[in-house]
This record gives structure tokens, C-alpha cells and sequence, in this order.
């Protein structure tokens, strides 16, 4: 049973692995990041009695274990050598409402065997239902956790290990936020991704843009300029708006022939700021705020007529973008070479709407 | 002046029925799981809605418990009744104590012929999530036969609506009961039929700007011209387009703005116009009309196979009818109420 769980080395897959003690939020965080569950639905999960493993096609193609918290994974007869070292990233939950001094020896020991595997592997910690805890104690909490992580794995003499830290929680963005930075370690493009969206933000007057995965909410890549959170939500939710509201007026009987066109969606707010959102490739859409400040001090027919050719402007930049991700896409070495096109048609449409 | 654009709304039924639930439902904001958190309305809460430029909407949600019911019907009376035009009467269909629920409903229409006898009144049959779905047409029509054949003395015509907060139903009966206090609706009914030949578009939609509840809309007026035209002996085409799309898209779309502009709202910013392209050849136009009024167009390409052209252009032209558009709807408006 569990063989047949384990990620096929020659997988090409990028893998997360998600591990903690039992009742810490693992298969909440999954539902809520990954098949958009409401969070308040959580409390009716079942405790997970077996590692599962779920397959997610984003910019690159993702698998998600999770471990149940009262596995053992140092029994011989459980393959931990074969499982940690195919791994891109373990994730390990930490429930901060909970005593969590027998998590952080668990966590070193799982850290020291895992790094002795595999010492490629990124560790991630989560510091999670932070939402419980008031502002001042969250970052005393952190610390402490840090401290004590710190001083275990110097026990264990393990020296230079890089091991991150999130506060998360699923009631609101923090937890997005956090998978965000970490599947983005996954992604061997991402600094010329990155460098490709500082580009577009320099000649667009764009003041801050996301490359989102759409059906989970992650950001796969975003400019250098520093994350702020609201910007973030706003972003987000300007997604799920847009998708709502096309799915109203979606006919059922043309599945045929019309073939999905690309979505796109600009709202002029009126701070003088554009949302802007465009669909890409596989699954992802790029959404960008574009903020106009000398919309104040003009006359509003001049100014309305100068965002109008920002927005040419930023519609052509915006293609030309799409059109270098489709190209690196097609060098990446996660697609096969024939898949790009039907995936490429298919991502959006479908993509969008359909939760895996 | 002061007559015709303030309107006097009491929300009455007995304790527990959901009067206030809906309230923060419909004016401010409340999610239908948000509004457990409300106690018990003590006394009657006002609230002042403007709607609709120069009308105003004072909603006295007259808190149901019998201390206070009693005190409506005796001591308060020509305060609470007098020049009233809209009596809002909530049921809850679960209630235990249905001859109770009567009794106050018999009181306060006695009291409404006598203090102001022109006044409209509608009847919510609420919770109804609580019924078994197949049973739910049938309890209405009783209930509501029921209930008529009581008002029948004191010459009042209701009209019914079956609600939930768990659904769409809530929304739509409040759309309709702020709809019957629009005095120039046929006037507006008219333009937007205008505007809909001139833009050749698949749907337009009149939105209020505060609560977002849906004034009009292509789809609505056509329904009735041909429940007209059918009243006649004459048939009317089916409407191929109509039927396939969702009935309940209306509180959807509305429920989907709202959340914009909650979301927006962290930006310290409101939205003033809403462009999407959608994945299926639809363009959906969100735009300001008035001061007052949202106006949503759905635009769909005919020609499937056909490029995309210049979207740009397409978009401006659109923006700019809407903008012609403005100044006859503003008229009409601004004729309202004087």
C-alpha cells in the first residue's frame, strides 16, 4: 500500500511534503489551499488514518503528501530513505495553541534523518492557528520556536541546515502566503520569472503584479518590490469575482466548437488605481494594480484619456509577456515537448473553473 | 416634496421571525452566518436609507417580543401606523404558535386601515430552508390564501414571497418591495429598452447603488410584456436566450459586487467600472449610471470564429454610450419625486 504511495523518483513532479503530530491542521490546510474549502467547513474533517497524495497541474506540476501525524516513519519496514529523498520540500505544522515542545523534538528528529537523505531539501515550518494567539504573543511564540528548533538541532550537531519559518493560519491569507514562498522554491524558473515581471513592471507603470495560480490562490511569481498583504487579497478575491461572474453567463450547449478565449478582466477604481487581470498559461493569470497618480491634478477627461493609453500600453506589454512564458514553457523541462499546446487551450477554460 | 420621496417601511412579525436578520442581509452588508451574532431588537431601530436620489427609505424594524408588540398596538399607535406606505409582515413558517402570529398580524392591519389605508402590504413567509423542498409551493399557497381571506375586511391585497437567508429568495422579494415605491418605473422600463436596441445586447441590468438591488432589468420587463401579451390570447415567442440562463443570477451578481467592493474597500478605494472579457465570447460591462444606480450590459460576439479585433476600441464605445446614457437616466431620476 504505502509503495504505491510513493512518489516515483524519475517523477518529474515537484513534491511537498506535509508532515506534524496529529490534530495540528495538515488536511485542513490542504482542503483550504487546495480545493478552496471554507474554513470554517474544516472542523468537520476526519483525523487522516493514511498518507495520501494528491497531484495538482499549476506552473509546474505539484504533489502533495500528506503524513498522518500518529505514523511512525523510523519503523524499518517504512521506506522513509526512498520517501525524504524524492521529496522537493517538507513542510512541517506546528499547532501553536498546543504545547508544542514534543512537535519540536519530533520536527528535529524528522529534520536530522531528512537532511542526512537528502540534504537538497527545503524545510519549512509552520507555525499554525496562529489566529488564536494575540498579536504580541505571535511574535514571542515565533521566537521561541526558533530559539528552541535552533538550539535542537545544534544538539543534534547539525550546523547550516536552512530552516524557514510561517506564521499561518486558514482564516485568512497568511496560509497562502506561505505556500506561495515555498512552491515557489520549487521552481527552478523562477529568477528569470521574476526578473521577466520587474521588466514589465518598469515600463508599464504597473505598481505591483502577481502570477497567480488560480485555482488555489498561490502566487507563483511576483515582482521584487516587497509583498503587502492587502494588495495581495485584493488580488485574489479580483480572481474569483472575475471567474463568478463569467461562469453566470457561461451557455451550457456550445462545448463543441467554441474554444475557451482568454479571460480578461480591467476595473477602473476610483482612487484613479486599474486591476488589471489577464489569463495565462495553465492555470495562471496575472493580475496587476496599476496605480495613477497624476490622475488627481488633472482634469478628468485628460486623465481618462491618459490611462486609456496606459492600458494599450499595458495590454501589449502583457502579451508579449504570455508569449515569453508560453516559449520558456516550452523549453522547461516539466512539460513534455507535445503537451504544451492541448494544455495550453485547456488550462483556462476548464481549468479555471474545474477544482481538481 | 416631503410626501413622495420619504417612505415609511414597518418591518413587524413576532419574535425570532428573521426581521432583523434580513435588515443587516439586505442594508448593511450582514452574511446570512453573520447574522447570528444579532440579539433581540428592542424597541423599534430606525433606519434611514437613501435610495434612489432625493427618496428616502426610514425602515422601522419594530421589535417583535410581545412587551413591545403590545405597546405598538395600544400607546404607540398613531405613532407607528400613521403614514405608513409600506407594511413589511414576516411569518416564521415554523412557528409553534400560528394563532399568536395571526393575532398580531389582524392588529396590525386593523390599525393600518385606520391610520393610513393607502399603504402596501407585503407578506414574508420566512425560513423557508426549514420546509422539505417538494412541500414548499404547497405551504405558500395555503398560507397565503390564508392569510388574504383575513385581510380581506380591511380591503388590503397582499402580495406573498416564500424567503430564506440561505438563498437568493430574500433578495428578490426585498428587490421587488423597493421596486413597487419607484414612481416612474414604466418611464425607466422604457429607456433601458432604448438603450438595449441601441446596444444590441444580450442582457442589461439596473442595479441600486447602495444595497445593490436589482431596479430593473431587459430580461424582467420582457417577462411581463409577455405575461401581458399572453393575457391577451396571443402567444408569445419562447425566449430561447433567457431560458438558458441561470434564474438566480441577479442576487448572484449582486452578491459578487458586494464582495468587490468589501474587497476594494482594503485599498481605502471603490470601484467605478468593471471590464471582463470572459472565457465564453460574453463581455460583461459594470459601469456607473447615476448617482444612484449601477448598470451592468452582457455583450456576447455572435461570430465566434471571428479575431480579436480591437478590444480596446469596442471597450470605449461601450463606456461611451453608457456615459450618453447617463444624462436620460438622470432625468428621469431628478423628475422622480417631485
Amino acid at each position: 500500500m504505502e509503495a504505491t504511495l510513493l512518489p516515483n523518483p524519475k517523477d518529474t513532479n515537484a513534491t511537498i511534503l506535509l508532515m506534524g503530530l496529529r490534530r495540528g491542521g495538515k488536511s485542513s490546510i490542504c482542503k483550504v489551499v487546495f480545493h478552496n474549502m471554507q474554513p470554517l467547513d474544516t472542523l468537520y474533517l476526519e483525523s487522516t488514518s493514511k498518507p495520501t497524495t494528491e497531484q495538482f497541474s499549476s506552473l509546474i506540476d505539484l504533489s502533495v503528501m500528506e503524513l498522518p501525524g500518529q505514523l511512525n516513519y523510523f519503523e524499518p519496514n517504512y521506506d522513509s530513505e526512498r520517501l525524504f529523498s524524492s521529496i522537493g520540500a517538507l513542510v512541517y505544522v506546528i499547532d501553536s495553541q498546543d504545547e508544542y515542545l514534543n512537535a519540536l523534538t519530533n520536527l528535529s528528529m524528522i529534520i536530522e534523518f531528512a537532511y542526512k537523505v537528502n540534504p537538497k531539501i527545503n524545510i519549512e515550518v509552520l507555525i499554525h492557528k496562529i489566529d488564536g494567539l494575540s498579536e504580541d504573543y505571535r511574535m514571542d511564540a515565533q521566537r521561541d520556536i526558533m530559539q528552541r528548533t535552533g538550539d535542537e538541532l545544534l544538539d543534534l550537531g547539525l550546523e547550516g541546515v536552512q530552516v524557514s519559518f510561517y506564521l499561518t493560519s486558514i482564516f485568512d491569507h497568511s496560509i497562502y502566503e506561505a505556500f506561495s514562498r515555498i512552491v515557489q522554491k520549487l521552481i527552478p524558473e523562477l529568477p528569470s520569472l521574476e526578473n521577466m515581471l520587474d521588466n514589465l513592471v518598469q515600463h508599464s507603470s504597473i505598481d505591483k503584479v502577481f502570477l497567480f495560480d488560480v485555482n488555489s490562490k498561490i502566487y507563483v511569481a511576483t515582482d521584487s518590490s516587497p509583498v503587502d498583504i492587502q494588495t495581495y487579497e485584493v488580488c485574489a478575491e479580483f480572481i474569483d469575482i472575475t471567474i463568478d461572474l463569467d461562469d453566470l453567463y457561461v451557455e451550457n450547449d456550445g462545448n463543441g466548437e467554441n474554444k475557451p478565449r482568454e479571460l480578461r478582466s480591467v476595473s477602473h477604481l476610483s482612487s484613479g488605481s486599474i486591476l488589471y487581470l489577464k489569463q495565462m498559461i495553465r492555470g495562471l493569470a496575472l493580475v496587476a494594480l496599476i496605480k495613477n497618480e497624476d490622475s488627481n491634478d488633472n482634469k478628468s477627461i485628460q486623465s481618462s484619456a491618459s490611462q486609456d493609453k496606459t492600458l494599450t500600453i499595458i495590454d501589449y506589454n502583457i502579451n508579449l509577456f504570455k508569449k515569453s512564458l508560453m516559449r520558456m514553457w516550452e523549453h522547461s523541462r516539466f512539460v513534455p515537448v507535445d503537451g504544451l499546446n492541448t494544455e495550453e487551450t485547456l488550462s483556462i477554460g476548464k481549468g479555471i473553473t474545474k477544482n481538481i | 416634496m416631503s410626501h413622495s420621496s420619504r417612505k415609511k417601511l414597518l418591518l413587524m412579525g413576532r419574535s425570532g421571525s428573521g426581521k432583523s436578520s434580513m435588515r443587516s442581509m439586505i442594508f448593511s452588508n450582514y452574511s446570512a452566518f453573520d447574522t447570528r451574532r444579532l440579539g433581540a431588537t428592542i424597541d423599534v431601530e430606525h433606519s434611514h436609507l437613501r435610495f434612489l436620489g432625493n427618496m428616502t427609505l426610514n425602515l422601522w424594524d419594530c421589535g417583535g417580543q410581545d412587551v413591545f408588540m403590545d405597546n405598538y398596538f395600544t400607546n404607540q399607535k398613531d405613532h407607528i401606523f400613521k403614514m405608513v406606505q409600506v407594511l413589511i409582515h414576516v411569518f416564521d413558517v415554523e412557528s409553534k404558535s400560528i394563532n399568536k402570529d395571526i393575532e398580531i398580524f389582524i392588529k396590525a392591519l386593523t390599525n393600518l386601515q385606520k391610520y393610513s389605508p393607502g399603504a402596501k402590504i407585503f407578506v414574508l413567509l420566512h425560513k423557508m430552508d426549514l420546509v422539505q423542498i417538494d412541500k414548499r409551493e404547497e405551504l405558500f399557497t395555503i398560507m397565503m390564501d390564508k392569510l388574504q381571506k383575513i385581510s380581506n375586511p380591511y380591503q388590503f391585497k397582499l402580495i406573498g414571497f416564500p424567503t430564506s437567508i440561505w438563498d437568493e429568495s430574500l433578495y428578490k422579494a426585498w428587490s421587488q418591495i423597493v421596486c413597487s415605491l419607484i414612481p416612474n418605473m414604466n418611464l425607466l422600463n422604457n429607456n433601458l429598452l432604448k438603450l438595449n436596441q441601441i446596444l444590441d445586447s444580450e442582457e442589461i441590468i439596473l442595479f441600486e447603488k447602495s444595497t445593490f438591488l436589482v431596479i430593473s432589468s431587459t430580461a424582467s420587463i420582457q417577462q411581463n410584456q409577455d405575461a401581458v401579451e399572453n393575457n391577451g390570447g396571443q402567444l408569445a415567442p419562447p425566449l430561447s436566450t433567457q431560458e438558458e440562463l441561470d434564474p438566480k443570477r441577479f442576487a448572484k451578481i449582486s452578491s459578487i459586487i458586494k464582495t468587490y467592493k468589501q474587497s476594494i474597500s482594503k485599498l481605502r478605494s471603490n470601484f467605478s467600472n468593471l471590464i471582463i472579457r470572459g472565457s465564453n465570447g460574453a463581455h460583461f460591462y459594470i459601469d456607473i449610471l447615476t448617482d444612484n444606480m449601477f448598470i451592468m450590459i452582457v455583450l456576447r460576439d455572435k461570430d465566434s470564429s471571428q479575431p480579436e479585433g480591437q478590444p480596446q476600441h469596442e471597450e470605449l464605445l461601450i463606456l461611451n454610450n453608457i456615459k450618453s446614457a447617463r444624462k436620460w437616466f438622470e432625468k428621469i431620476e431628478n423628475s422622480g419625486g417631485v
